[in-house]
C-alpha cells in the first residue's frame, strides 16, 4: 500500500439511504480515507440526491434536495460518496433540475459542483491514485456493478481493480452481471413483480457462484437483491465495496 | 334457427378483442404475462440469443460510435428541417411518377388505402412487414371495407394465423416458440388458402417450407400490395425496405400497384445518408453485417416493377411529437430493436404488456407521445423501466431514452398533481419536505430510531400488509440501525472538529 500526501480535505456525501439504514458504509468510507491519509469532514446539511423524486417525475419536490447538496458542499474540492447511482444523480440530474427551477444562482451553484462529486471508487482511484488500500478481506466473493455506477456515474473497472489488490480474497465473476438487478428505485413498489422477477434471476446467479457475499457498490440495489436472499435463506451476505475494503489484517476496520 | 358466428364472415384471421388503447396498466399486464412460464422461456432464449449476436458483429465494426453519433446528426438535422425536407420528398416522388397522398391521422391513412384498393376493383393485397400500418390498424379498416390483408413476413404471418397481436417490432412472433408454431399452420392456413403439408414438423426449414407455399399463391394472385419503408430519400424520391426474407422483394416487384405507408420522419436528406443507416440498421436489429435484401425503388420504372405507385405520408401523432424538444429524439428510431432485446423488463414481460405496437424501452417513449397519457396504459409506460440505461448504450441513433423516460413521468406527475388528490403526490411532498433541509431529516431520523428501538433485537422485516406489501410480499426488508450515520458522527466526530 502506498500512502498518498497527506492534506486532502475531503466532504462525505453519506447518502440518505446509507445515513439511516446503512451506516457502516459511511463509517468504512471515514476509515479507508483516513487510513490514506485524507481529513474527512461530514457537513451536516446534507440531505440526499433527490433522485427518488426526480425519477418519480416530481421535479419541483427534488429541487429542495438540490439546494441541500449545494448548500452542504459548495465550499469543498472533493465531495465523494459511497453510490454510484447519488453520484450519477448528482452530476446527471442536479443541472437539469436547477434548469427547471429557473434559478440562476442555483444553476451556476450546479454545474460547478458537478465536477466535484466523486463515487468513492472514483476517488481512490482517480483522485489519491491507489488501488492497493491495505484491505484484508479473506472470503469468497462475487459482485454486481450496479447499472447507475456504471451507466451514469460511469466509474468502468474501477471497483474490480480495487478488489483484485484486496489480501486474501476470492473473487468469482458474475454470471450476466451487465443485466439490471431490478431494483430501479420506485420501480421496485410500482412494478414490484417485474422488479421481484428480475432480482431472483440475479440472486440466482449470485448463489450460484457458491460466494459468502455479494458486493455492490450501491446499498439500494443491495438491499433488493439481499432482501430476495435473505428470504431465501440462501446464507450470501449483502455488502459495500467501502466495507471490504475498510477490512484489514489484525482488525476488523 | 341457425346462429351465424360473426367470425365465420370475415376474409382473414379475427386479432384478439378488445383494444390496445383499453388495455389495464402495465404493471397488471406485466403480471399476466410473468405467470407464463412458455413465454418467460421463449423470451430468455430468443433475446439472449439476439443480443450474443449484436455485440459480435458490432465489435467488428472499429468506428461504431462515429456511425451513431453521424445517424444522431443526420435525423436531427431532419427533424429540425422536416418541412422542407418533405416538399422536397413529395416532389422527387411525383416527377419519378409516384402519386404522394397525406395524412393526418390514422383514419385519414386507412381511408386513403382503402379507397386506392377499391378503384383497382381489387378484394385483396398482399402485405411487406410494416410497423406504420400495424399502428394505423390498416389490416382490420382494410377488412371492414371487405378487402383481405395478407400479411407475407413469416413471423407476421404466425401472428395473424395465431389471432395474435405481434409482441416485438422486428420478430413479431417472439412470443411463440416452434411447437406452437407447428399447431397454428395446422390449423389455421387451409381455412385462408394452400394448406399445411399433412406431413409438417416442427422443423425450421419445413416450417418455413409450408409458409412458402402457402403464401406463393397469394403472391402471384394479388394485383395490389402494401408495403411501409425503412427510410424515403427527399433527394432522389426513393423508398428502402430492408428484410430477411425475400417476401417484402415478391411484393415489392410483382403486383400492379404498390402503396407505401411511410411516417414523415422516415425521411433521409440524401441518398449517401443511406451508408451511415444501412451499416447500423442490419448490425442493431437482426445482429447480421448485412441483411440479405435490400429493395429500393424511385416512382414508376416503366415496363418493370408496378406501374402504378403510390406514397403516403403519415403524420399520425408525429408532428405533436416533433413540437417537444424533450420528446423528439424518439422521432430519431429506425426500428431496429435492439433496445427490446437488450431490455431486462421487455425480456421477463415480452411486448403484449405494452399495450402498443411499439413495445419495449422505445415504445414507453414514443406511445404516450403519439397517443398522450390519457389511458391507464399511456400513463404507466414512462414508468415500465428501471431506468437502467441499457437500451441508449444499444441505439444507433443515441435515443436518451432514461431520460425521455424521467421527462415523461415529469409530465405524468403533473397531470396527478393537478388531479384529485392522491397518495402518491403526498408521499412525495411529505418527502420533499424532509429532505429540503437537514434539520427536517433529522425529526425523520428520530422515528426511524424509535421503530428500531421499539423492534429489539428483530434484524429484517418478512412479509407485511399494505402499503409495505410491494416490497415485502418477496423480499425481506433489514430494520434500521438504532443509530444514524448523522448521529454517530455528532456523537464521536463533532467535537474534535470543534
Amino acid at each position: 500500500m502506498v500512502v498518498p500526501p497527506d492534506g486532502l480535505r475531503v466532504a462525505l456525501f453519506a447518502t440518505c439511504v446509507n445515513d439511516v439504514m446503512f451506516p457502516d458504509t459511511p463509517r468504512a468510507v471515514v476509515s479507508v480515507l483516513e487510513r490514506l491519509g485524507c481529513t474527512v469532514e461530514f457537513p451536516m446539511e446534507q440531505t440526499c440526491c433527490g433522485q427518488m423524486f426526480t425519477n418519480t417525475g416530481y421535479f419541483d419536490a427534488a429541487v429542495g434536495s438540490v439546494r441541500a447538496y449545494v448548500k452542504a458542499f459548495a465550499e469543498y474540492d472533493y465531495i465523494v460518496a459511497p453510490s454510484g447511482s447519488c453520484t450519477g444523480a448528482v452530476r446527471h440530474q442536479h443541472p437539469m433540475l436547477a434548469r427547471h427551477a429557473g434559478d440562476t444562482a442555483l444553476i451556476a451553484a450546479a454545474d460547478e459542483i458537478v465536477t466535484k462529486s466523486y463515487d468513492f471508487s472514483e476517488f481512490l482511484v482517480d483522485v489519491l491514485g491507489v488501488t492497493d488500500v491495505g484491505s484484508y478481506f479473506p472470503h469468497r466473493v462475487t459482485y454486481h456493478p450496479t447499472c447507475h455506477s456504471v451507466r451514469v456515474a460511469k466509474v468502468g473497472d474501477r471497483p474490480y481493480r480495487l478488489l483484485s489488490q484486496v489480501k486474501g480474497i476470492d473473487l468469482i465473476p458474475l454470471e450476466d452481471s451487465a443485466q439490471c438487478c431490478g431494483f430501479g428505485g420506485t420501480f421496485s413498489v410500482k412494478n414490484p413483480d417485474v422488479s421481484v422477477a428480475m432480482g431472483a434471476d440475479k440472486a440466482r446467479h449470485v448463489a450460484d457462484t457458491g460466494a459468502e457475499y455479494l458486493i455492490t457498490g450501491d446499498n439500494a440495489c443491495l438491499m433488493h437483491i439481499g432482501g430476495l436472499l435473505h428470504r431465501q435463506k440462501s446464507g450470501v451476505k449483502p455488502i459495500h465495496l467501502a466495507e471490504v475494503l475498510a477490512h484489514t489484517e489484525g482488525g476488523a476496520r | 334457427m341457425t346462429v351465424t358466428d360473426p367470425a365465420a364472415r370475415r376474409l382473414t384471421p379475427a386479432p384478439p378483442s378488445g383494444t390496445l388503447i383499453g388495455m389495464p396498466a402495465f404493471p397488471a399486464n406485466a403480471r399476466a404475462q410473468l405467470d407464463n412460464p412458455q413465454l418467460r422461456s421463449n423470451l430468455r432464449k430468443a433475446t439472449g440469443t439476439i443480443r450474443a449476436k449484436r455485440t459480435a458483429h458490432v465489435a467488428e465494426v472499429a468506428e461504431w460510435e462515429d456511425l451513431r453519433l453521424a445517424a444522431e446528426a443526420i435525423k436531427n438535422r431532419t427533424l429540425r428541417h422536416l418541412d422542407t425536407y418533405l416538399m422536397q420528398l413529395e416532389e422527387s416522388l411525383q416527377r419519378a411518377g409516384a402519386t404522394v397522398h397525406w395524412a393526418r391521422d390514422a383514419e385519414e391513412a386507412n381511408r386513403i388505402v382503402v379507397g386506392l384498393v377499391r378503384a383497382k376493383g381489387a378484394d385483396e393485397v398482399v402485405k411487406v412487414k410494416s410497423m406504420a400500418t400495424q399502428e394505423i390498424e390498416l389490416n382490420e379498416a382494410l377488412e371492414e371495407a371487405g378487402i383481405a390483408a395478407w400479411e407475407t413476413d413469416l413471423a407476421e404471418l404466425i401472428v395473424q394465423l395465431g389471432h395474435d397481436r405481434p409482441s416485438h417490432i422486428l420478430v413479431p412472433a417472439i412470443h411463440r416458440n416452434r411447437s406452437e408454431v407447428k399447431e397454428i399452420f395446422e390449423r389455421e392456413m387451409h381455412q385462408y388458402g394452400t394448406p399445411a403439408p399433412d406431413t409438417l414438423t416442427d422443423e425450421p426449414a419445413d416450417l418455413a417450407g409450408a409458409a412458402r407455399r402457402h403464401l406463393r399463391e397469394k403472391f402471384l394472385r394479388a394485383k395490389v400490395a402494401v408495403s411501409g419503408a425503412n427510410f424515403a430519400i427527399a433527394e432522389t424520391g426513393t423508398l428502402v425496405v430492408v428484410e430477411s426474407e425475400g417476401n417484402g422483394r415478391m411484393c415489392l416487384t410483382l403486383p400492379e400497384t404498390l402503396i407505401s405507408v411511410v411516417g414523415i420522419e422516415k425521411t433521409l436528406p440524401t441518398f449517401a445518408d443511406l451508408e451511415v443507416f444501412l451499416r447500423l440498421l442490419p448490425r442493431s436489429s437482426t445482429g447480421e453485417r448485412m441483411n440479405p435484401y435490400t429493395s429500393m425503388w424511385t416512382g414508376v420504372t416503366p415496363g418493370d416493377g408496378p406501374q402504378d405507385v403510390h406514397v403516403v405520408l403519415v403524420d399520425n401523432g408525429r408532428t405533436k411529437v416533433l413540437a417537444d424538444p424533450e420528446g423528439r429524439p424518439a422521432l430519431r428510431c429506425i426500428r431496429c430493436s435492439a433496445c427490446l432485446n437488450i431490455c431486462p423488463v421487455y425480456e421477463r414481460v415480452g411486448g403484449h404488456a405494452y399495450g402498443s405496437v411499439y413495445p419495449g424501452p422505445i415504445g414507453a417513449v414514443l406511445t404516450p407521445q403519439l397517443r398522450g397519457i390519457g389511458s391507464d396504459i399511456d400513463k404507466s409506460l414512462p414508468y415500465a423501466s428501471t431506468l437502467c440505461g441499457a437500451c441508449f448504450e444499444v441505439c444507433p441513433v443515441r435515443i436518451p431514452i432514461p431520460d425521455m423516460l424521467v421527462h415523461l413521468r415529469h409530465k405524468v406527475a403533473d397531470k396527478k398533481r393537478r388531479g384529485r388528490p392522491r397518495l402518491e403526490p403526498t408521499v412525495m411532498a411529505a418527502g420533499s419536505w424532509a429532505f429540503s433541509d437537514h434539520t427536517h431529516l433529522e425529526k425523520v431520523e428520530g422515528l426511524a430510531r424509535i421503530a428500531a428501538t421499539v423492534m429489539g433485537r428483530t434484524t429484517h422485516l418478512g412479509p407485511l400488509p399494505w402499503p409495505a406489501a410491494p416490497w415485502t410480499n418477496a423480499r425481506d426488508l433489514p430494520m434500521p440501525p438504532r443509530e444514524s450515520f448523522r448521529a454517530w458522527w455528532k456523537k464521536n466526530r463533532s467535537e474534535e472538529e470543534q
